[in-house]
């Protein structure tokens, strides 16, 4: 039996995963159009190798990875490219990003395979992160991060590889049916992950709410002999994240900052590892996965979908009225997005499609519009599942002091949403930490612009600086030059060039330039004054010196 | 069709302010029924007085400071501040005794200083020590049990005292009002008699904390118990309160039981479980970390024993939980619980 060590927190929700799971899983119904965003992962995004017009086969490279943290993208079916340009993409903010759209052919060509059949367990390390790479394969739990980034431990040696088939959200139930009717696979997948990061031992962790996704797996360890730990953990919400999940199996805590990698662990989702089998054993990029498709619709269940389905056509093809919808959340009920819009397609990390009608027969119990305020009850800091301070990382959040936020650890915050369910005053406190966060990073963005332009412009003034006193140096140099050699040719020279200025004031005295072409008036005037001057300097030479202003000291 | 885009969460437990108080005000009412059955009808009609002022006085405010009255009004925290301050208001008091420290508990204690949530100091103790030290004789004129009772005093009889200040049979209330069992143990042993002495002569002391109120008291804890058991108010502060007040009465019990009386009787008598379980855990005055919330409860504790026994006043709860809303934030700023993820020892 494997020790358990309970995160502190946390809360038990309505799981609402019955319906979901009771048919197979099925392909969806191929779109007439597929729409791939070029980031569909932490990263950069992809950069397009296919142009409009051209002819894509199934599983064929349309977008590479430009840098190390980036995924290849492929066409999930055969067809033409018909546009690469802007779409509403899966995002909080409803924007829109350059995606390649695809309209389907319906004859689901395959590209031909690139990679002959060998004996998997001969590959390299660097050899599976490289085909795992190549296949586009993020994590498909919804963080999105490229897995072979994931699967290189850098030379630090890897104890633990932990499998996370908790899923802990409400509806959710993609993982559980990818368990039940794939387990041989995942462990397949599991087993490569390990090649690949040389761990020493491997734990899956399955919440005991889902005990046929157990015993498949369970059966599935036993027949093929491998040496690893299937575990039911605890229905909590959040076991399915990350930091908590490793705390509930091995009693550690990831570093506040850091990464499990850090304490000698790395995690990977069950589809993931999947995802991981299907490339390495089947030469098959990352095209699809399974998505729960939860909530206003006739036929809640789960479908094997292809990347780039617009959500409008699998709500349709469950059931579901798309011109009642009143809320569309993508992924859980508790860290999912509301879309703006239907026709974002399903991306890598869509793990589940939970659509609410305007009927609202489905039980997603919203906070009230109305906030009261907070009565420091605390029942948020006894659900923190990060041991955090929600109701003074609020208070602060409101009075926008970032600093004193920081204090009481706000980027430690993990969004899960469990402080803002328990609140009695039903203040939307996850969306106060985002907001705080999001200014905090912007303030930062700001800080870091300012010093920059302090470094240039205080680098320019050294510039200038050391220029003056290279100039002075330069002049220094002449100058002793000038003393030093060749004194008889330089005086020679002063003595001409003195000379030459002499001859010209003289001449410029004697015709002044502004005597030619004077009116007669101006002549007489002139003429006067020259009458005067001569008066004055027969009577006495010293007076006129004096009339002359004098020398400023 | 327009989609509704609200942040995450997209789901809420159904918990409300409002519920919460409710369930608080629920556990009070088998102590309030127990309270009636020993001192007569005085508290129901202090209530409903206490009641009715509280959401006067909260109305006023909320109009006053331009907030929607609804939410508020509903929330049922102004109806709870007001029975913690009838309980703790003499039954036979006159009516704008009651009138006077709620409305002062509202408007003063807690809307001056923004109004739910705001609040340094917990309303009802505001408004209650206030008549303390403005009205000390109208609010030490305690009925002993049973005695309304004994003179028939019935429902309409008490609502005669309460309004008109008038008794049937020429009595007055000077000759109906007795001393608490703390005041008269205080009292006594100021005369130099013994514990065991003051005890045997009185009936007023009763089984172990006073006649009425050791049932009150009991009444109080298990509805302060549903209260932990419904995690409406954590078990820290009224563990903190009730165990220091043990451990440092039985200290002085044991050391000398004629001077000191037990620990069953600090516990029982007055208002240390009502404290306890209902007042000083009032959230938005109390600290919320969970050491602060056991350093606060213990500092009640200590306060509590130490006004009872060389202080000048018999009972000390309400002095006790407003020196200690003082000191929350303060206790919740170094008590801060160790993050997830980050080195034992620091914050």
């Amino acid at each position: 039996m494997h020790r358990l060590f309970q995160f502190r927190g946390g809360v038990v929700l309505k799981e609402h995963k019955k319906d979901a799971t009771a048919l197979p899983v099925q392909p969806a119904k191929l779109p007439a159009t597929l729409i791939l965003p070029l980031k569909q992962h932490i990263g950069s995004p992809a950069e397009p190798v296919v142009a409009v017009g051209d002819k894509v086969l199934k599983g064929q490279l349309i977008a590479r990875a430009g840098d190390a943290i980036c995924a290849p993208l492929h066409a999930p079916s055969s067809g033409t490219v018909t546009a690469i340009s802007d779409h509403p993409v899966p995002h909080a903010s409803g924007m829109s990003a350059v995606c390649i759209i695809i309209e389907t052919d319906g004859e689901e060509r395959w590209r031909p395979r690139e990679r002959t059949l060998s004996d998997v367990t001969e590959l390299g390390a660097q050899e599976l992160r490289g085909i795992i790479r190549d296949a586009g394969i993020v994590g498909l739990g919804g963080a999105g991060f490229p897995a072979a980034v994931k699967l290189d431990p850098g030379g630090r040696p890897v104890d633990t590889l932990i499998l996370n088939g908790a899923e802990c959200e409400p509806y959710i139930t993609c993982d559980e049916m990818l368990l039940r009717e794939h387990a041989r696979e995942v462990l397949a997948g599991l087993l490569l992950m390990r090649q690949a990061l040389a761990a020493k031992r491997c734990v899956v962790g399955i919440e005991n709410n889902k005990p046929k996704a157990f015993r498949a797996l369970s059966e599935a360890v036993r027949n093929s002999g491998a040496d690893v730990e299937v575990v039911e953990v605890p229905t909590i919400y959040p076991t399915g994240s990350e930091k908590q999940l490793i705390q509930m199996l091995t009693g550690k805590e990831v570093p506040s900052g850091g990464l499990p990698i850090d304490i000698g662990i790395v995690c990977h989702n069950v589809g993931t590892a999947y995802a991981v089998y299907r490339a390495v054993e089947l030469d098959q990029p990352l095209i699809s996965r399974y998505v729960t498709i939860a909530g206003s619709v006739a036929h809640a269940r789960n479908l094997e979908v292809l990347i780039g389905t617009p959500l409008g056509n699998l709500i349709e093809e469950c059931g579901g009225n798309r011109d009642s919808l009143h809320r569309l959340i993508v992924g859980g009920p508790m860290m999912g997005t509301a879309m703006h819009s239907d026709t974002v397609p399903v991306v890598k990390g869509t793990n589940c499609v939970l659509v609410e009608s305007t009927t609202h027969d489905v039980p997603l119990p919203s906070r009230d519009a109305y906030a009261m305020p907070c009565i420091r009850c605390g029942n948020c800091a006894s659900a923190c599942p990060v041991n955090l301070l929600p109701q003074q990382m609020y208070w602060y959040a409101r009075a926008r002091d970032f600093d004193k936020i920081q204090d009481y650890n706000i980027f430690d915050c993990i969004e899960c949403g469990c402080c803002d369910y328990v609140c009695p005053s039903q203040i939307p406190l996850v969306g106060y930490y985002r907001y705080a966060k999001s200014e905090i990073w912007n303030q930062e963005a700001e800080k870091r612009q300012a010093d920059l332009a302090r470094e240039r412009h205080q680098f320019r003034e050294f510039r200038l600086e050391r220029e003056k006193k290279e100039r002075a140096e330069r002049h220094k140099k002449k100058r002793s030059a000038v003393t030093k050699g060749g004194n008889d040719d330089k005086q020679a020279a002063i003595q001409a060039a003195m000379a030459r200025v002499r001859a010209k004031k003289s001449e410029q005295d004697s015709t002044p330039k502004n005597t030619d072409n004077l009116t007669p008036a101006q002549q007489k005037a002139i003429d006067d004054a020259d009458q005067r001057r001569e008066e004055k300097t027969q009577q006495s030479p010293s007076e006129s010196k004096a009339a002359s202003p004098p020398d400023r000291p | 069709m327009t989609l509704q885009t609200p942040p995450s969460p997209h789901i809420h437990s159904g918990l409300h302010v409002s519920s919460m108080m409710l369930q608080v005000i629920a556990a009070l009412i088998p102590a309030i029924v127990c309270y009636t059955w020993f001192f007569g009808w005085g508290l129901i009609i202090n209530s409903a007085i206490a009641v009715l002022t509280a959401l006067a006085s909260e109305a006023l405010m909320l109009k006053l400071r331009k907030r929607p009255l609804k939410p508020f009004l509903g929330d049922g925290s102004a109806v709870l501040s007001a029975l913690l301050l009838a309980l703790c208001i003499p039954p036979l008091a006159p009516w704008w005794i009651t009138v006077l420290g709620v409305a002062f508990a509202l408007i003063v204690g807690k809307h001056l200083y923004g109004g739910l949530g705001y609040n340094p100091f917990n309303p009802a103790m505001v408004g209650y020590v206030m008549l303390l030290i403005s009205f000390p004789l109208e609010m030490t004129r305690w009925m002993p049990p049973f005695i309304l009772e004994q003179l028939e005093i019935g429902f309409i009889d008490t609502l005669g005292v309460i309004f008109f200040s008038h008794l049937p049979y020429g009595l007055s209330i000077d000759a109906l009002s007795s001393a608490t069992p703390l005041d008269a143990m205080k009292t006594d042993l100021g005369l130099s008699n013994t514990v065991s002495e003051i005890l045997a002569n009185n009936a007023l002391f009763g089984d172990f904390a006073g006649t009425g109120w050791e049932w009150v008291g009991t009444w109080l804890l298990l509805g302060g118990m549903y209260l932990i058991y419904k995690r409406i108010i954590s078990w820290q502060i009224p563990l903190a309160v009730i165990g220091s007040l043990f451990v440092i009465s039985a200290f002085f019990f044991l050391m000398d039981a004629d001077t000191y009386p037990s620990p069953l009787f600090h516990i029982f008598g007055g208002a240390t479980i009502l404290a306890a379980f209902f007042i000083a855990t009032d959230p938005v005055s109390a600290s919320t970390t969970p050491r602060g919330r056991i350093l606060y409860g213990i500092g009640i504790g200590i306060i509590i024993y130490v006004i009872r026994t060389w202080g000048s006043y018999p009972d000390a709860v309400a002095f006790a939980v407003l020196l200690m809303n003082m000191a929350a934030p303060t206790l919740d700023y170094y008590t801060q619980p160790r993050v997830y993820g980050h080195a034992r020892g620091k914050d």
